[in-house]
């Protein structure tokens, strides 16, 4: 395999670990969410995230010679390359919505410049899923509101979660040398570009709704090259058990 | 589209794929959806090209089972389903009759909103989200009844 190739795979994994791991947390919710129509709303952006998790797979699959199955169910957690943030645990709903709004901000500007990717595939992938993005963050905006200028309680978990979830953030702009390399190829998309245009959207929802920005002092990183949290682990034991108790089981 | 159907050398393969609804909404084919984008013969193999329209939707996988079995079933054996992602899937795609088909299913078209028992535009959102990824959950303020809205995408 070519230097590119081998690079390429790589890129489509990181962008199918974090969406497979984020659906995860998303599903969690499923039959549990605080209203009827909530429930509906989360499991349907779970399976969004599956669908998207599933055409990086299948692309890093067919580069790597593996299927998606495999890649989903036999790697254990120091090889998965998702972000720190979509592996933590729920928390309470705020958390999960602060959660989801900050990563569809960040989608929603990631997606549109990969897009443009010189690999059709990528690109492919990502018009479709930009389409997605876009009523992801209309609802997760809708939330933010609902959350931050609802009850004082609704209020303050929502700037709890912010405050919590502020240190992984770094991690969404953080590139290394194989995104280096894409993005010399027109293929990756240069994220340290994307920083200002992110936090000045944030930023502006943030002063709307009374919630304070936090500092920048934690800077916890290392997903994409597989140091992650403990409770990726547990999370993967429970996504994992039937492949690995059961191994070659198909549906 | 309908030009690549209209112009294509495989007429009778696209009127045997007629045949293949949506699970979910039986009324619309794969054709009227859109999902069917192409379909060719090259040496007794049939290549048929579709597109998905929500990455997520879990019907494409019974979609494809039936493709293949329709087929089988008209005496082609050997099938290859490609699936395509550009054009991404628009609900643009969806004609006045496949709208109209829709309605008569109970299940209001993409766009402007009407219910689809009274034909009042007197309606409220419940929720975007709805029973699958392609709906919304709406009702209707004249006559009271919840319906489903295919979303416009």
């Amino acid at each position: 395999m070519t230097e590119a190739n081998s690079d390429i795979a790589e890129y489509s994994l990181r962008l199918g670990d974090d969406a497979l791991i984020l659906a995860q947390r998303l599903c969690e919710w499923c039959a549990d969410a605080p209203l009827l129509e909530e429930d509906i709303a989360i499991a349907n952006v779970g399976l969004d995230y599956i669908g998207r998790a599933r055409m990086f797979l299948q692309y890093a699959g067919e580069l790597t010679g593996s299927s998606e199955d495999e890649l989903a169910y036999l790697r254990d957690s120091a090889e998965f390359r998702n972000l720190l943030m979509v592996e933590l645990p729920r928390g309470d709903f705020a958390f999960s919505m602060v959660r989801q709004y900050l990563l569809d901000e960040y989608e929603s500007l990631f997606f549109a410049g990969l897009k443009q990717s010189k690999d059709a595939n990528l690109a492919g992938i990502a018009e479709k899923t930009l389409k997605e993005v876009h009523y992801h963050l209309r609802r997760s905006r809708e939330w933010m509101r609902r959350l931050a200028l609802g009850t004082e309680e609704s209020h303050r978990r929502s700037q709890d979660a912010i405050d919590e979830l502020w240190g992984y953030v770094a991690e969404f702009f953080e590139s290394d040398e194989v995104e280096e390399r894409l993005v010399g190829l027109g293929i990756a998309v240069e994220r340290r570009d994307l920083e200002q245009a992110w936090r000045a959207s944030v930023g502006e929802l943030a002063a709307k709704t009374g919630l304070m920005v936090p500092d920048d002092d934690l800077r916890q990183t290392g997903g994409r090259s597989g140091v992650h949290t403990e409770h990726l682990g547990h999370l993967l034991a429970e996504m994992q058990f039937v492949q690995r108790s059961y191994p070659g089981l198909k549906w | 589209m309908n030009q690549r159907r209209s112009a294509s050398r495989c007429a009778e393969l696209f009127d045997i794929l007629d045949e293949v609804k949506d699970p979910e909404i039986p009324v619309l084919s794969i054709w009227d959806l859109g999902i069917l984008q192409d379909v060719d013969l090259e040496n007794e193999t049939v290549r048929v090209v579709i597109t998905p329209t929500y990455s997520g939707c879990p019907a494409m996988q019974q979609i494809t089972q039936d493709i293949e079995a329709a087929l089988r079933e008209a005496g082609f054996t050997s099938v290859e389903i490609k699936q395509q992602l550009i054009p991404a899937w628009t609900t643009d795609w969806l004609d006045a009759d496949a709208r109209k088909r829709l309605r008569e299913f109970g299940i209001a078209g993409p766009g402007k909103t009407a219910c689809p028992q009274c034909g009042s535009t007197d309606v409220t959102q419940i929720s975007e989200f709805g029973s699958t990824s392609c709906k919304s959950l709406m009702r209707c303020n004249a006559c009271q009844e919840p319906f489903d809205q295919f979303k416009r995408f």
